[in-house]
């Protein structure tokens, strides 16, 4: 492709495309329909008439997709569509929260009827990870790319080159105008002083005034695109795995386990679980006593583990305990986690008294006389336990949860949740005794003339903690890009690019005016400028059109 | 007298001089009085009002101090925290621009969001475990500000509407003006009706079977919409008769269906009462009463509100935001429906903004686009709270 250019009568060489040259300001011959100016108004001055590669070229399939994603009323589109999907999304819960155990194809359905199956299948029930909503959001992410490189390459060459003197008919069709026929030193002076008060800095050359501030407050939009595009990039960076660690562990109260997702670095152990609920009993709640009473069930006031963090030390032998090193102790609470090594533990889930510890039984003989007492551990689960006396407790089955099945007695699962256990207690040297089924936290006694007794005096239970496992590199790229965003939002919101031309003619003085936004500010700082001095009353020629 | 009682009367003496206040700045409206009495007024009602913005916040000091959390945590606080923003932000613009008229417009947002708070619950009410964060303050507090900020663009914006839509012949333009005066109304309505029947203890209670046992559902207002499938079991109530449709899920969406109903219904009279006593569109009325008001001024308001509340909104609204949610839940981001409509407002927002600067939507175009803005807002605030629910759900 070949580059044309286009002289302007001051001696600039514009690029191909050009609106107003860059150095004078005169509108090029044959271009000025690029930016939508005629004669008779105000010059377009967006981007200074600067050459926009999108405007220039639209020939081939690449020149019309520059051109298509460059243009703000695309990206607007864009924005707005996918405000309107998100919206929509939000009509019934998305499926990670419909908290039912209704599989999507028929939750949906079976509780909002018609518009829940509409919504179904539509698939909005999964919107915001759909590939649809993906591709909405990285259209955003290249029209952002494509209209700042479009716009801030140009622009910033435009304001480069711009030279004092101006062409006149670039300051004539400023928007805001003033002129005078004469203009007494001391009042050009005076102009002068209030133009350096504001912060303006001056250029002049035969005469020729050019002031200019805050041409910084132009790259501002171009800072914040900058800062979305790295939070979009970190987030098609989290997308893969090895990004972040998310995983889940429950551990019981006194349990040392494994954290997963950390190669079997690390291990954690529960110490203790504590937790409390507000009660309006309490003196310190007792102001919430009417929340309290109105609420559908305990709030809970705080959860709390206090665990130990291990690390394996040295290489591990396939089989073998690791041999662990403590590493890092301390209470995790919701929003309180802990973290160590860039991982994080939340406390996320409890199981509140879940499981059976220990069970305390007292064995009594005829007269109830006391023969002996022991203690099941559910972990330890002895087969047998040797009392004081000699006697001798043999544990004939454990059903850690005890279910009953066509088949009679069996355990569910290997937790401790509902244990059932049989017991046979025996003389010394005995083979057979009598035998006693602890089930449902109380005895039955299974052999029919039992002269011995065998009762529960204490049992207790243990809660489980559940804790998320986070590690995620990508959070400092999302952190950086929300900092470059916000200092790209202020710089560009808090702060206008002025400028203010004045131009002698041979029989007048013309003052031209720009700002990039803001125009009533601009107009009251004018004001103030020119105030007392021949210039006439400024007039804003949009509002003559 | 303990720290409750104190702030609840506080609050309501707040309410009044409001009220007062918004009598002083009506008075300058209309073309009788000359200007030496309309600053007199308006010094007045500006005084009245910062008195009433010194109550409101002595009354959510002393609430902070009964409950020994930040009271931002439910409806009834967060709209009550809401509107002493946007008093607090009227007060800013106004000593920024002193454009008093403003204040026609603002307090009574302010007044009618209170009223419509006080609906709510309104005891203290205890902090569940993933609030307890200092994020809370620092989140809500500046959300809540920025949401403010943000709606005096729409005061700006209607303010903006009521002087310069065409009020000489009926337009798209002067039925849109018409619809929000009459969901201002609507909104009254519901506060006065809710009022009056909770001091006449009005209670009509629903049975609604439910495996095998009954649910009830106690309606605060005269059923004209039933629960579906139920029986009213105090039966001397009234009761149309009439069940809602079956597509209202839910033991509760039938009874705020009724309130709903009901506060359409109420509006639509107070409406046609006004029509009838103004005997013109209420914009209309309102347009020959503000007179000459200098849209250049409001238009300038209207884009400095959204230039101060779009960044603090981005601050808190969403990097705050995502920085408690990763301290609380491990998850900076989630799609609950709060989250997606706190990015929705953002993305309007940022809409609003580049169609201002690169399409010069200005003046008209900005105030619809401040008005959309605001419904956004309002509706995060009151449907997504009470219909939509999630883990930010209130009530
Ligand atoms: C969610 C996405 C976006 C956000 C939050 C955003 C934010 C902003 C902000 C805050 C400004 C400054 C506005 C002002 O100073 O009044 C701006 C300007 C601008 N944005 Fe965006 N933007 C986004 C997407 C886009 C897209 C997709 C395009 C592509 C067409 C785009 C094109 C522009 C342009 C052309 C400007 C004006 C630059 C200038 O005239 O100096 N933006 N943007």
């Amino acid at each position: 492709m070949s580059v044309n250019t286009i002289k302007c009568e001051c001696g600039h060489i514009n690029h191909e495309g050009t609106v107003l040259c860059e150095a004078c300001g005169k509108p090029i011959k044959g271009n000025q329909h690029l930016d939508g100016n005629d004669d008779q108004r105000v010059l377009e001055m967006r981007y200074d008439g600067s050459a926009r590669r999108s405007k220039t070229y639209k020939r081939t399939f690449i020149d019309k997709t520059w051109a298509f994603f460059s243009s703000v009323k695309v990206g607007v589109w864009l924005i707005v569509i996918t405000l309107i999907f998100s919206a929509l999304g939000t009509i019934y819960p998305q499926e990670p929260f419909k908290n039912s155990p209704l599989p999507a194809s028929q939750f949906y359905e079976t509780e909002y009827g018609l518009t829940g199956k509409i919504f179904y299948q539509l698939g909005f029930h999964n919107m915001y990870d759909s590939w649809w909503y993906i591709i909405l959001v990285a259209m955003i992410g290249i029209s952002l790319v494509i209209c700042s490189l479009d716009r801030y390459i140009p622009l910033r060459r435009a304001l480069k080159n711009q030279k004092i003197k101006r062409h006149p008919t670039f300051v004539k069709r400023q928007r805001v105008v003033s002129s005078t026929d004469k203009l007494s030193d001391e009042n050009y002076q005076t102009i002068k002083e209030r133009l350096k008060k504001k912060r303006y800095k001056i250029k002049e050359e035969d005469g020729h005034l050019f002031a200019e501030k805050n041409r910084f407050s132009r790259w501002g939009p171009y800072v914040n695109h900058i800062g979305l595009i790295v939070i979009l990039t970190a987030a098609i960076l989290r997308m893969f795995d090895v990004m972040h660690v998310d995983d889940y562990v429950w551990v019981r109260e006194g349990e040392t386990r494994v954290i997963p997702g950390t190669n079997q670095e690390y291990y954690i152990k529960n110490e203790n679980f504590s937790y409390d609920f507000f009660d309006a009993e309490e003196d310190e709640d007792i102001r919430f006593r009417e929340a309290l009473k109105n609420a559908n069930g305990p709030i809970p006031k705080d959860f709390q583990t206090d665990a130990i963090i291990y690390k394996v030390k040295g290489e591990t032998v396939i089989g073998e305990e690791p041999e662990l090193e403590e590493i890092k102790r301390g209470q995790i609470r919701v929003n309180h986690p802990i973290q160590f090594d860039g991982y994080s533990l939340y406390q996320a889930g409890n199981q509140m008294d879940s499981e059976y510890d220990q069970i305390s039984f007292k064995i009594n003989g005829e007269n109830d006389q006391e023969l002996g007492k022991f203690t099941f551990d559910t972990d330890e689960a002895p087969y047998q336990i040797e009392l004081d006396n000699g006697m001798i407790v043999r544990v004939d089955d454990y059903y850690p949860q005890l279910e009953f099945t066509d088949k009679g007695p069996s355990s569910f699962s290997k937790f401790p949740r509902n244990p059932g256990i049989i017991f046979s207690v025996l003389n010394e040297g005995e083979e057979e005794g009598d035998r006693f089924f602890y089930l449902g936290e109380d005895i039955i006694s299974l052999s029919d003339e039992s002269t011995l007794t065998m009762s529960v005096t204490d049992i207790e239970k243990r809660s489980a903690s559940g804790l998320t496992v986070k590690k995620d590199y990508s959070l400092p790229f999302f952190l950086i890009g929300a900092i470059i965003f916000m200092i790209g939002v202020v710089q560009g919101l808090y702060w206008y690019h002025r400028r203010i031309w004045i131009h002698p003619t041979e029989n007048e003085y013309l003052v031209g005016s720009h700002t990039n936004k803001n125009w009533f500010g601009m107009k009251k700082e004018l004001d103030e400028i020119f105030e007392g001095t021949e210039f006439n009353e400024f007039k804003d020629q949009s509002e003559l059109k | 007298m303990d720290f409750y009682e104190i702030s609840s009367s506080l609050l309501s003496i707040s309410f009044f001089i409001y009220l007062i206040a918004v009598v002083f700045f009506g008075a300058i409206l209309g073309k009788k009085r000359d200007e030496r009495q309309k600053s007199k007024l308006t010094t007045i009602g500006i005084i009245l009002t910062i008195i009433g913005f010194i109550a409101q916040v002595a009354s959510f000091i002393f609430r902070w101090m009964e409950a020994g959390h930040i009271p931002v945590s439910n409806m009834f606080e967060f709209i009550y925290f809401f509107s002493m923003c946007l008093i607090f932000a009227f007060l800013l613009i106004h000593f920024i621009y002193r454009y008093s008229i403003m204040g026609i417009v603002a307090l009574p947002i302010a007044i009618v969001l209170i009223g419509y708070g006080s609906v709510f619950p309104t005891e203290v009410t205890p902090l569940v475990d993933s609030l307890q964060s200092n994020w809370l303050y620092i989140h809500v507090t500046t959300v809540a500000l920025a949401q403010a900020i943000l709606s005096i663009s729409f005061v700006a914006g209607l303010l903006y509407l009521i002087v310069k839509v065409n009020q000489e012949v009926r337009s798209k333009e002067t039925s849109y003006l018409e619809l929000i005066m009459y969901f201002v109304v609507s909104v009254i309505a519901f506060v006065v009706l809710s009022f009056s029947f909770g001091a006449a203890d009005y209670e009509a209670v629903f049975n609604l079977p439910e495996n095998g046992d009954y649910n009830e559902i106690s309606y605060t207002l005269p059923a004209l919409i039933g629960p579906t499938d139920s029986e009213l079991a105090t039966t001397d109530h009234f009761y149309t008769g009439i069940e809602a449709p079956s597509f209202l899920n839910g033991a509760e969406a039938a009874r705020k269906f009724n309130s709903l109903i009901w506060s359409l219904l109420t509006g639509l009279v107070l409406y046609g009462l006004l029509r009838l006593l103004t005997r013109k569109r209420i914009g209309a009325y309102l347009q020959n009463k503000f007179g000459k008001v200098n849209p250049d001024v409001v238009d300038d308001i209207l884009y400095r509100a959204i230039a101060i509340g779009f960044p603090l909104f981005t601050l808190g609204g969403l990097i705050f935001a995502a920085i408690w949610a990763q301290e609380a839940w491990g998850r900076f981001w989630g799609w609950d429906p709060k989250e997606v409509w706190a990015l929705i407002t953002w993305l309007f927002y940022a809409a609003f903004l580049h169609l201002r600067l690169a399409r010069g939507w200005h003046g008209k175009k900005s105030a619809w686009l401040a008005v959309i803005g605001f419904a956004i807002i309002m509706f995060n605030l009151i449907v997504v709270n009470l219909v939509i629910s999630g883990l930010h759900s209130y009530a």
